[in-house]
């Protein structure tokens, strides 16, 4: 049978077909859809954990066990999980694990774009790398089987690209396995220095057949082209060099670490000119040159973007292995849709206030980021998931004063990374104002459930964090709730805690205005319109930065463009009345 | 080289865009095709710029069109037809949906929504369909159909048998909307018959 599947749909159902027992992850874009796809077949028990270094330590737990298993992640993730990743290597996966990263070429919905290929070399892991959403499906199963018979754990990369294009794939059956159990052997499991030592050895000794490995698996594909030509390539960029030079001999890497540089050695020889086509980091190009291999890469291809075919095309002309064609096109300057706060999101008044009180705000990964951009423009420093306290206590200490220094955090981060952040402020003493943002939802990567929402993966549900009471057991002693709604409360809330040099915490709450979407309907309350007698024009409105306000058609008798909102999409939240110094704008049904 | 047929679909978040690009790229996966169909979703919300690039023949390598090798653009919105026009090759089609959404962005200065996109395109192209979607919907009496009505116009220009439309349609849309739905595919369809 056969379907048409994303890439990460695909690994879905390879995990189902290879009689994988456990998944867990936590969410980041683009790996998001592997573990909520997951969840379609029961047979595998999946479970999303509170942040990426968690879920990586169930994975070994469960492979420790002898089940097999995967954790899926986006790239940032490997950093969080990075401590477990390395140390596993001295102890191996003898159930069978597969490390799943979600590379973000480009950064379409990322801090940075690092090249987690680099991991695999760092901790010695074979890295796996599919192009296609049939690959993504196939290579599951070759991965298992390397895990389990290497004892190691497979890096399975994929790329944005990857993760969301969709494809035809030939689905198969499941094949079941049992869970063989946990067979203690301290010194295999237990990584002291003593045993660590002699597992080195082990490690590098292991590292040395999976050369081996890599020399013979059929993941590893020559394709003779007429031309004399030879291009080394992997993952999506594999495809494009199929589009655009359809005649050249082509080395497809589909384990792209460690290299097969026997394989690629006879390569080379076979061709008169060789080429690496790889998106981000020169990884293969560099470990060829250092084999003492000639090849060209980075000379023509981009270290830093995503690639497109006709960004391997440009290189090839650069090369001179094609002729200009005609140019490209340049695109047309269309005005820009950047992304803005939902109407009703319940984050907009907090980055309103904070604005107007001109505080120093050190902000955090999450939906509230956008609290950066204008006209909002209140977010002075957002850098990795849970940096927002720390980075606050720091400058804090810099300046002898917590006072006008504000970390705003959303409630997935802070139960990620923030809440030892909170408990190094309450030990330092730092007199800062945190506002944990929450909205009952992981928001930024479409609605996931977390340790405060009560709800797991499957539905069942769970015992919710209460954050007053965390944050209290921390040793933070002023806690104020606010309604995010009520703009007047919020603005004099941060401004006293702004003023104090004490330690507080500012819980928001109310709920996303968009996921889960049942809750939708408890959030709409009757919406606003502008009232065109009393409106000034003045536009104070547009502040509040609401895909629901816009400019109107009328205008005021001094001709000033007035506001209107969209009652379709206006969900009454009243943000914007408040800001309006004239009360023109009403609730629908005022007379 | 074997005939690949290349699809752009593009709008604005909340329209519908990536819903359509499924239905299509399974009525070509249901025609036998080989069919790849690319998209970034994560930040597309409401609002937000989508694109979606569907392409099916014999064997389909790349998901994303080749810069000039597009062969039939629907474009939901009048600006965003514009934003992706370099894609077109010149002998492509571009139909163009006449709705107009103007970003809360141009709210700012120094930020404009262009004056006449749809001109904008009609010169620069030679094949151009014109078609008032959303108007169509609401007389159907739901502004939801507009994808499907676009829908049914590509399909004049594109060779996928109608009866795997109408299926696809069936098996995709919500429960209890299929009649509706395949009522606007139609209207789609006939809305431009003869002028192509
Ligand atoms: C280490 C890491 N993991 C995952 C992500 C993906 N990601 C971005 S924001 C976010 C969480 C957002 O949730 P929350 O803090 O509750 O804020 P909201 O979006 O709901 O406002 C996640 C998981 C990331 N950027 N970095």
């Amino acid at each position: 049978m056969k379907a048409i599947l994303s890439g990460n749909e695909a690994v879905a159902r390879g995990c189902y077909e290879s009689g994988l027992h456990i998944a867990t992850a936590y969410p980041g874009t683009p790996s998001t859809e592997i573990l909520e796809n997951i969840t379609q077949y029961p047979e595998i028990k999946a479970q999303w954990a509170p942040n990426e270094k968690v879920a990586f330590e169930v994975a070994m737990g469960a492979c420790f066990e002898g089940a097999r298993t995967l954790v899926a992640m986006k790239h940032v993730g490997l950093n969080v999980a990075a401590d477990p990743f390395m140390s596993v290597s001295l102890i191996g996966a003898p159930g069978g694990l597969i490390v799943v990263t979600a590379d973000d070429p480009g950064m379409h919905s990322s801090q940075n774009e690092q090249d987690n290929r680099t991991y695999a070399k760092f901790a010695g892991y074979p890295c796996f790398e599919p192009a296609d959403s049939q690959e993504s499906k196939d290579f599951i199963a070759e991965a298992l089987r390397i895990s389990i018979e290497y004892d190691v754990p497979v890096l399975y990369r994929m790329t944005t690209r990857i993760c969301h294009s969709k494809g035809i794939v030939e689905l198969g059956d499941r094949v079941d396995y049992p869970i063989s159990g946990f067979q203690p052997d301290p010194k295999k499991f237990v990584v002291l220095p003593a045993h660590a030592r002699v597992r080195r050895h082990w490690a590098l000794e292991r590292l040395h057949r999976l050369t081996e490995y890599a020399e013979i698996t059929p993941l590893n594909t020559i394709e003779t082209g007429s031309r004399p030509i030879g291009v080394i390539t992997n993952g999506i960029s594999y495809q494009y060099v199929c589009e655009i030079m359809p005649d050249v001999s082509i080395l497809k890497l589909g384990v792209s670490y460690p290299l097969p540089m026997q394989k690629i050695q006879q390569f080379a020889q076979s061709v008169d000119q060789l080429f690496v086509i790889e998106e981000l980091e020169p990884f293969i190009e560099d470990q060829i040159l250092a084999a003492g291999i000639a090849c060209q890469g980075k000379q023509f291809w981009p270290t830093t973007g995503e690639f497109t075919p006709d960004i391997v095309q440009i290189g090839f002309v650069k090369a001179g292995v094609l002729k200009e064609t005609s140019a490209f096109v340049k695109p047309e300057e269309v005005i820009a849709r950047p992304p803005i706060f939902c109407p009703g999101c319940p984050h907009r008044a907090v980055y309103v206030a904070l604005n107007k009180l001109k505080a120093t705000v050190s902000s955090d990964i999450g939906c509230y980021t956008l609290g950066a951009l204008p006209p909002l423009s209140a977010t002075d420093t957002c850098v990795e998931m849970g940096a927002s306290i720390g980075v606050a206590v720091g400058m804090a200490t810099a300046r002898g004063s917590g006072k006008g220094i504000v970390a705003t955090i959303g409630d997935s981060t802070f139960m990620h990374s923030g809440m030892t952040g909170l408990l190094n402020a309450v030990t330092q003493n730092a007199g800062i104002t945190v506002v944990i943002l929450d909205n009952s939802i992981t928001a930024m990567t479409g609605g996931q459930h977390h340790p405060g929402t009560g709800k797991n993966l499957d539905g069942r549900s769970s015992k919710p964090v209460e954050f007053a009471k965390l944050c209290q057991s921390l040793g933070v002693d002023r806690i104020k709730v606010i309604d995010p709604y009520d703009l007047i409360q919020t603005q004099e809330v941060l401004k006293a805690e702004m003023e104090t040099d004490t330690l507080s915490v500012v819980l928001t709450n109310r709920p996303c205005a968009l996921y889960p979407p049942e809750n939708r309907k408890k959030v709409l309350q009757v919406p606003f319109h502008v009232n065109t007698d009393v409106c000034i024009g003045c536009h104070a409105c547009f502040r509040v930065s609401c895909p629901a306000i816009s400019e109107a058609d009328t205008k005021t008798k001094k001709g000033l463009t007035q506001s209107c909102i969209d009652p379709q999409l206006c969900t009454g939240c009243s943000v914007c009345a408040q800001v309006c110094p004239v009360q023109a704008i009403q609730r629908v049904n005022h007379e | 080289m074997s005939e690949i047929k290349n699809i752009l679909l593009v709008g604005v978040g909340g329209q519908g865009v990536l819903l359509a690009s499924e239905l299509l790229s399974d009525a070509a996966f249901k025609s036998d095709f080989d069919v790849k169909k690319s998209e970034v979703h994560g930040m597309a919300q409401r609002g937000g710029v989508v694109s979606s690039h569907v392409r099916f023949g014999e064997k389909v390598h790349s998901p994303l069109i080749p810069q000039g090798d597009c062969d039939v653009m629907l474009a939901f919105e009048q600006a965003e037809a514009l934003r992706w026009l370099h894609f077109m090759k010149s002998s492509g089609v571009v139909i163009v949906n006449q709705r107009v959404w103007v970003p809360p962005i141009a709210l700012m200065k120094g930020f404009e929504y262009p004056q006449d996109p749809l001109g904008m395109v009609q010169e620069r192209m030679q094949r151009v369909l014109k078609i008032n979607a959303q108007q169509m919907a609401e007389d159907l009496g739901n502004p939801k159909v507009e994808n499907t009505l676009l829908l049914g116009t590509l399909s004049t220009v594109i060779e996928l048998p109608v009866t795997i439309w109408q299926d696809v349609i069936r098996a995709r849309v919500p429960k209890g909307t299929d009649a509706l739905n395949l009522r606007a595919f139609e209207l789609g369809l006939q809305s431009v018959t003869g002028e192509k």
